[in-house]
């Protein structure tokens, strides 16, 4: 049999939302203008590292050195420096990102057949940089050190198709250019999925409470059930729908892969929602008006894009924010959304992030179900 | 006449600070029942105690013999309810308002059409089935969502100020729905400002710091001061009200428009008019008229409020 009263109440809610401009503008017109504007500035892509280079040894050898850097457009070799200080200047002025200092002894101990050391001075304040181009600096210098090391044994005679032992090669996966867009479209499908969902049904819930309706529906004999399940509805079919808005913009615009199954994302995404679904549920449960839900939906938002790798990888943070790292759901989210993305991976490999889902979200919509009441206090 | 709303010993406080303290009501089918009572008495409170929507800290209620407590849902099945504030969705229209309701309500869309017309019809608002609610002026609004109380025709209506801020032919044909529904054998509770209002209803409590001062028929209540209130009529109003003031058996004067309402001490009323007509001719007043009245609503009213401001 069917369920009049849900159906009315989902229906009742799809009304207000078409004819309510400001729910329209926010779950149509922002993730779009969002995706844009963080596709575009909070660019993580590494490249053109601005790079000061301090060369004691001015000799043909560090010359070369600096070429293999500048090939590879990882860095953008932007200052050539006379003193240390200097380099200080501009890092801490955060004109340069990256200082490199030649040893003047570098050529005389290349010469001897000795190893040579250069040294690599790094701003840490953005981790995102800091990470990749010391990892990119360590590659230029180890591929320059083994192509060194192949002409120092041709020099001593032993001639013929030599060939490096090993040969180490640079390639970021799955994110070949380390374009900040395939990586960010992923995770801003995340973010949007929590923060409308959350926002919207803990504002549709409060707004019954604000505007008085909610004493007319109490004395009807909708069940607390229905009120949450009519109310949570419409929002999962919008939040769904803002998904494959967001990601259709990502591919077609930002050129971002879909190389897993659609299907699997939108069920996990489903997944997911149960969580933002209950903690919009859970803050409705709190907030006596809108506004006061609005400002506690953000607040619940801090952490997430904080903790969840969306801006600073968890690697880089201090153990104890690790630690609460594992509560936050965007985390296990985010490794899903990239991975069916931009891997192909299927259930079998996520299925730890799964679990963690699940768990999240059973239990914070059971809380907020259990706290939910069909009165007025 | 089966008792419809049967509420004891109701009690329910917020923050320590009691709004329902100790109410007990009864209300039979075809009677309509006025709670009357100041800002903060606790009639909101209290109405919203009976359809459930806040919970009792104490007491019982019964509607229609069925325990709101225990079988809440069943209970509420036979009230229809129209909270003070304006509770439909301003985004629908007055139609989908009422679908709205009557679907949630369990009436079968074979039923909702027929019934939503009927009832459009019966409050005056079928012309303006398509108007969406938040254009609607404020008696119309009322109206609507009396419409909307009354979808799945309940045994009991509760109206929370139903005419506040209504236009007085508004109000006029507001009770006489009122009237043909008790016709029905419907039992009405409603709350009131207006002491007009409350002296057409069969019973009149009044409530003060969630407490019933008294309870009775109109003219029960009225009895009371049967032969204590002085009607004054004169110029300057002012000085005669002093006047007034100033003598020993005149417990009170309040003005009801040009007329000045004077309470007096029980079997006072020759003296007194014979005092007020010597002070006024003294100090050069005019009087145009002045004699016993039958007491009104208010006169009660006001006497209780002081009564119990005293106590
Ligand atoms: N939800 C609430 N929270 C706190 N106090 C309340 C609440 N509702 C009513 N009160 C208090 O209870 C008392 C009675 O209020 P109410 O029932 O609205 O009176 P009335 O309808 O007669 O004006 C008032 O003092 C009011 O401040
Ligand atoms: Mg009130």
């Amino acid at each position: 049999m069917r369920n009049t009263r849900l159906f009315s109440l989902i229906r009742k809610e799809f009304i207000q939302i078409l004819r309510d401009p400001r729910t329209l503008y926010i779950t149509f017109a922002i993730p779009v203008i969002q995706l844009f504007l963080l596709g575009y500035t909070a660019t993580t892509d590494v490249r053109n590292i601005p790079l000061a280079v301090f060369d004691l040894s001015r000799s043909p050898a560090s010359r070369r050195l600096l070429d293999a850097y500048r090939a590879a457009d990882y860095f953008n070799l932007a200052f050539d420096l006379d003193s240390e200080d200097e380099m200080r200047t501009l890092i801490d002025a955060g004109d340069a990102r990256a200082g490199m200092i030649i040893p003047p002894d570098y050529a005389e101990k290349l010469l001897a057949n000795e190893t040579a050391s250069v040294y690599f001075v790094l701003d840490g304040s953005d981790p995102n940089v800091a990470s990749t181009s010391l990892a990119a600096a360590e590659l230029i210098g180890q591929t320059h050190s083994t192509t060194l090391v192949i002409e120092r044994l041709e020099r001593r005679g032993l001639t013929g198709a030599f060939e490096p032992a090993v040969e180490v090669r640079s390639r970021v996966w799955y994110n070949p250019d380390m374009e900040s867009a395939i990586f960010m479209v992923p995770a801003m499908i995340g973010i949007i999925l929590q923060l409308l969902t959350s926002l919207l049904t803990a504002t549709a819930i409060v707004r019954e409470r604000e505007r008085g309706t909610i004493e007319q529906l109490i004395v009807t004999p909708i069940r607390p059930w229905e009120l949450i399940v009519g109310k949570i509805t419409p929002y999962v079919a919008l939040a769904l729908f803002d998904m494959l808005e967001v990601l259709l913009v990502g591919t077609l615009w930002f050129g971002v892969p879909i190389r897993g199954s659609l299907g699997l994302l939108v069920a996990l995404s489903g997944l997911f929602l149960l969580g933002s679904l209950g903690i919009g549920l859970m803050v409705s449960t709190f907030a006596k008006t809108q506004q006061e839900a609005t400002m506690l939906t953000y607040f619940t938002m801090l952490p997430t894009i904080f903790l969840s790798g969306f801006f600073f990888p968890l690697a880089a943070m201090p153990p104890a924010l690790q630690a609460v790292s594992h509560v936050i759901p965007l985390r296990y989210y985010l490794i899903i959304i990239r991975s069916i993305l931009l891997k192909g991976a299927g259930a079998e490999l996520l299925t730890n992030e799964i679990f963690a889902l699940a768990i999240f979200g059973i239990l914070v919509m059971g809380i907020a179900a259990l706290r939910f009441r069909k009165r007025l206090d | 006449m089966p008792v419809m709303i049967q509420a004891q010993n109701l009690r329910r406080s917020f923050s320590g600070k009691p709004a329902v303290d100790g109410l007990s009501l009864s209300i039979e089918a075809g009677e309509i029942y006025a709670l009357v009572g100041p800002d903060g008495a606790g009639k909101t409170t209290t109405l919203r105690l009976l359809c459930g929507a806040l919970q009792p800290d104490d007491g019982q209620i019964h509607l229609a013999g069925i325990d709101l407590l225990r079988q809440t849902e069943h209970a509420r099945a036979q009230i229809g309810y129209l909270p003070q504030r304006f509770s439909l969705y301003g985004e629908l229209t007055v139609l989908e308002n009422l679908r709205f309701f009557a679907e949630v309500r369990g009436l079968p869309s074979s039923d909702w059409v027929p019934r939503s017309e009927e009832i459009l019809e019966f409050v005056g608002l079928a012309e303006f089935a398509d108007r969406r609610a938040e254009a609607l002026s404020g008696g119309m609004r009322q109206k609507l969502g009396l419409a909307a109380a009354l979808v799945h025709q309940p045994n009991i209506l509760l109206l929370d100020e139903p005419t506040g801020g209504v236009d007085p032919v508004t109000r006029q044909s507001f009770w006489q729905l009122l009237i043909r529904l008790l016709r029905q054998g419907v039992a009405v509770l409603i709350s009131t400002p207006y002491m007009d209002e409350a002296s057409r209803c069969n019973r009149v409590g009044f409530l003060q710091h969630g407490r019933m001062l008294v309870e009775g028929t109109p003219a029960e209540i009225v009895a009371h001061l049967q032969g204590r209130v002085l009607e004054l009529v004169g110029r300057p109003r002012r000085l005669l009200e002093q006047l007034a003031a100033a003598d020993p058996q005149v417990e009170n004067a309040h003005s009801f428009g040009d007329r000045l309402h004077l309470r007096l001490a029980p079997a006072s009323a020759d003296a007194v008019m014979q005092r007020l007509t010597e002070a006024a001719r003294e100090h050069a007043a005019t009087i145009d008229h002045i004699r016993p009245v039958r007491p009104g609503l208010e006169d009660v009213f006001l006497d209780l409020l002081e009564g119990s401001h005293v106590a």
